[in-house]
C-alpha cells in the first residue's frame, strides 16, 4: 500500500511537471489579462527546439534554454496579435496552437530518430536519504526541481511586489491601470512572454527528461489542461502545484490500477484525470468565481 | 502529404547509367521482368503510415521494407505516407495515391482495414495489401508475421533474466495482435521461470511518449525488472528502462538496442524487405493472385520476423538454449502456445499436444496464466 503510495505520488510529481510549468506561466498570463489557449502550441515548439538543440549541441542545458527561448517567441506572436493588433484572445491563442502543431510535425520530422543526452538525474544530497519522501520527493530531473522553485517565486513576485502589483493591476482594470501611468502593453507583453518561456520548458521537460524523445504532437493536450487547472487553482501559483500533482497523480494512479489487474476498461480509466479536472473546475470555479481577473471578462463576456 | 521519390531524375539517371554501361561493355538490365520492361510507365507503389517513418517503431521497419522495394527494382516510383490517421482521411490518402497511378497498396496500420476495402470496391485494377485482419475480396489481401513467435524466444532470456519475476509490458490497444505477444513472452518466461508474473498496462494510443514513459515507471515501480511493449514509438519505454537500471526486451525494431546497450536482452523485430519486394515483383507480374483473396501468415521460418540480437546482459548458456528453441520452431518440431495451455484463470485452452489453429491465435481474448488481470473489454 505504502509502496502504491509513493508510486502515484512519484508519478504524480513526474507527469505533473510540464503541467505545473505550462500552468505557472498561464497564471501569469492571465494575471495580466490574457487567455492564452495556445499553451499547448507554446509546449510543443519547447519540446521540439529543445530536442533538436540537443542534438546538435548533446547539451540538455542548452536545450532547456532554446525551448525557453522558442516558447517565449511563441507567446511574443499571441502577445503582438492580442496586445498590439487586439485581435480576439480566443481565435489567436487556437491559431497559434495549430500553427505549432504544424511547424514542429514539419521542422522536428528529421529528428524523430535521433537519440539524445537527456537532462541528467539528480539526486539532492542528504534530502534524498530522509525517510518515506526522501526518494520520493528528491530523486528527480533538475526540471522537477526547477518547478518546486518557480512555484513559491511567482508566487513572491505576483503578490509581494510592486511588479507584481503592477501586473495584477494590469489585469483586473486595464484601463484604471493605464491611467495610473502604467505601461499596460508592456507588461501584458511581459506576462505572455514569460507565459511562453515556462510553456516552453514545460516542453523540454517532455521531450528532454520524460519521453526523451521527440514526436510530432507529443505534448498530448497537457497544454489545454494547464488551461484549466489555471481556474481550478484560482489564479494562484501555489495551488497551481496542488492542481499539477493531484492531476498528474490520478495520471499515474490510472496506470497503477492498470497495472495491478484490476478489470476496469483502460479506456474508461484514460478519462479519470480529465474527469477529475472538470469535477475540480465545477467546485472550485464556483466557489471562488471571483478569483477571476477582471480584464478576462471582456475575454469571455465579450465586455470592453 | 504525399512524397514522391525517384520520378523524373531517376528516369535521367538510368538513362546515364545505361549510357555508362554500354560504354563499359555490361548488360544493361533496367527491369527485373520482361513484362514491364516494355511498358513505358513506371509500376507505382504506395505506403501508408499510421505514424512517423522513424519511430524506431512499427512505422520504422515497415519503411525499412518500403526501401529495400525501392532500391531492388529500377523502374519503380514509391509513393509515401506517414501520420495518417485511421479514419475517412486513410481513404483520402489511397484514393490520391492511385490518381497519382499507384497499382499496388501498402495499408500498413491495423485500423486501415475498413477503409482498404472500401477503397478496394471501387478500384478493382489495384490491389491492396493489407497487414493483418479478417477480410479479404478479389483485390484485398491480408499478410501477417507471427511476431509473437520471437516474442516467446525473448521470453525464454527474460525468464531466466528477471531477478525479482515480474515482467512489465506496455501496450496500446488490448487487440489480439497484442494478446499474443503479452502471452507468448509470458508463456516463454515461465517455461524457464514458473515463478515469473507479467503487469500489463495499456495507453490507449498507439503513441503517446509521456504515457509510455510513465507507464514504465509505473511497472518498474512495481517491481518489474524487464520490460518490453507492444505500441507504436517504443523509444520512452526503453529509455525508461536504461534510466531505471531495467533489462528491455524489444519490440518492432533490433535498432532500439542503442537505447538501453546495458540491460538489453533481445527482442522481436521485422524484416519486412524480402516481403515487400516479393509482393511488388508478383503483382508486377500479373501474379497479384499468390496475395489476394487470402490472409497470408507465417512465423520465424519465413525471415519476416524474427529474433533481435542477443544483448551482452544474456549468458551465453542462455543463448544458446533460445537458439536451440528457435531452431525447432523453423524446423516445425515445436509450436507456440501448443498445448498444454491453460488462461490465467485455470480454463484448459488446449490439451497437451494440441496445436493453436488459426482461429485461436488471430482470434486471442485471453490472458495466459501468470499474465494478472483481465483483458479489457
Amino acid at each position: 500500500m505504502l509502496a502504491m503510495l509513493q508510486s502515484v505520488l512519484g508519478g504524480g510529481i513526474r507527469a505533473g511537471t510540464p503541467i505545473l510549468y505550462a500552468t505557472l506561466g498561464e497564471v501569469i498570463s492571465e494575471r495580466a489579462g490574457v487567455v492564452n489557449l495556445g499553451v499547448e502550441g507554446a509546449i510543443l515548439v519547447g519540446a521540439c527546439a529543445g530536442f533538436i538543440t540537443t542534438a546538435h549541441t548533446q547539451s540538455p542545458m542548452l536545450g532547456i534554454a532554446a525551448a525557453a527561448l522558442a516558447g517565449g517567441l511563441a507567446g511574443l506572436v499571441h502577445a503582438f496579435m492580442v496586445v498590439t493588433l487586439r485581435s480576439n484572445q480566443i481565435a489567436s491563442g487556437l491559431a497559434l496552437m495549430f500553427l505549432c502543431l504544424g511547424v514542429t510535425s514539419f521542422v522536428g520530422r528529421p529528428y524523430v530518430a535521433v537519440k539524445i543526452n537527456a537532462v541528467p538525474q539528480a539526486s539532492v544530497p542528504g534530502l534524498s536519504r530522509l525517510p518515506l519522501v526522501g526518494t520520493l520527493l528528491f530523486t528527480h530531473d533538475v526540471l522537477v526541481y526547477g518547478a518546486y522553485l518557480l512555484a513559491p517565486l511567482i508566487w513572491l513576485l505576483l503578490f509581494h511586489t510592486k511588479w507584481g502589483l503592477a501586473l495584477r493591476a494590469v489585469g483586473e482594470r486595464p484601463a484604471v491601470a493605464y491611467a495610473s501611468g502604467l505601461p499596460t502593453s508592456l507588461i501584458q507583453y511581459g506576462a505572455v512572454v514569460s507565459g511562453g518561456v515556462l510553456s516552453g520548458i514545460a516542453g523540454a521537460h517532455l521531450s528532454l527528461a520524460y519521453a526523451r524523445s521527440w514526436v510530432e504532437g507529443m505534448s498530448n493536450g497537457r497544454g489545454f489542461i494547464a488551461v484549466a487547472l489555471v481556474i481550478f487553482a484560482t489564479w494562484h501559483p501555489l495551488r497551481s502545484v496542488v492542481g499539477a500533482v493531484v492531476f498528474g497523480a490520478v495520471f499515474a494512479l490510472q496506470l497503477q490500477i492498470q497495472a495491478r489487474g484490476v478489470a476496469l476498461s483502460p479506456y474508461f480509466l484514460d478519462m479519470t484525470p480529465y474527469l477529475l479536472t472538470l469535477v475540480g473546475l465545477l467546485l472550485m470555479g464556483r466557489a471562488r468565481r471571483h478569483a477571476m481577473p477582471e480584464g478576462l471578462k471582456a475575454v469571455f463576456e465579450g465586455v470592453t | 502529404m504525399i512524397t514522391q521519390t525517384k520520378g523524373e531524375a531517376m528516369r535521367k539517371t538510368i538513362g546515364l547509367w545505361a549510357l555508362v554501361a554500354a560504354l563499359v561493355g555490361l548488360p544493361v538490365v533496367v527491369a527485373d521482368t520482361p513484362a514491364h520492361a516494355k511498358m513505358d510507365r513506371k509500376f507505382k507503389v504506395g505506403f501508408v503510415y499510421v505514424g512517423p517513418k522513424e519511430d524506431y517503431g512499427y512505422n520504422y521497419e515497415h519503411d525499412r521494407g518500403r526501401k529495400l522495394v525501392e532500391s531492388t527494382f529500377k523502374n519503380i516510383e514509391v509513393m509515401t505516407a506517414e501520420n495518417i490517421p485511421e479514419t475517412a482521411e486513410v481513404e483520402r490518402v489511397m484514393e490520391q495515391m492511385i490518381q497519382r497511378g499507384a497499382t499496388l497498396l501498402f495499408p500498413t496500420s491495423y485500423g486501415y482495414l475498413d477503409p482498404a476495402f472500401n477503397v478496394g470496391k471501387r478500384h478493382p485494377d489495384v490491389v491492396l495489401m493489407h497487414a493483418g485482419g479478417f477480410k479479404h475480396s478479389a483485390n484485398v489481401g491480408t499478410y501477417w508475421y507471427y511476431i509473437y513467435n520471437p516474442m516467446y524466444l525473448s521470453g525464454l532470456a527474460a525468464g531466466k533474466a528477471t531477478k525479482k519475476n515480474v515482467i512489465g509490458f506496455v501496450a496500446a490497444h488490448p487487440i489480439p495482435q497484442t494478446l499474443q505477444n503479452i502471452n507468448a513472452l509470458t508463456y516463454g518466461a515461465r517455461s524457464v521461470n514458473p515463478a515469473v508474473t507479467t503487469h500489463v498496462i495499456y495507453t490507449g494510443e498507439w503513441c503517446n511518449p509521456g504515457k509510455g514513459a510513465e507507464a514504465a515507471n509505473t511497472l518498474i515501480d512495481l517491481g518489474a525488472d524487464v520490460l518490453s511493449q507492444h505500441q507504436d514509438c517504443p523509444r520512452p519505454v526503453v529509455e525508461t528502462a536504461a534510466k531505471r537500471g531495467v533489462f528491455s526486451v524489444g519490440y518492432h525494431s533490433a535498432d532500439l538496442q542503442q537505447f538501453n546497450p546495458k540491460g538489453w536482452l533481445t527482442g522481436a523485430a521485422w524484416n519486412w524487405g524480402k516481403l515487400y519486394v516479393q509482393i511488388t515483383r508478383d503483382v508486377m507480374d500479373r501474379k497479384a493472385d499468390r496475395w489476394v483473396n487470402k490472409h497470408t501468415r507465417g512465423g520465424i521460418e519465413s525471415g519476416f520476423v524474427d529474433l533481435a540480437p542477443f544483448g551482452s546482459a544474456v549468458p551465453k548458456d542462455v543463448q544458446q538454449m533460445v537458439q536451440a528453441k528457435r531452431k525447432e520452431i523453423v524446423d516445425g518440431k515445436y509450436v507456440v502456445f501448443q498445448g498444454p495451455l491453460k488462461d490465467n484463470k485455470g480454463k484448459v485452452l488446449l490439451k497437451d499436444g494440441d496445436k493453436p489453429t488459426f482461429d485461436f491465435i488471430e482470434k486471442m481474448n485471453w490472458y495466459v496464466e501468470g499474465v494478472v488481470g483481465e483483458v479489457p473489454r
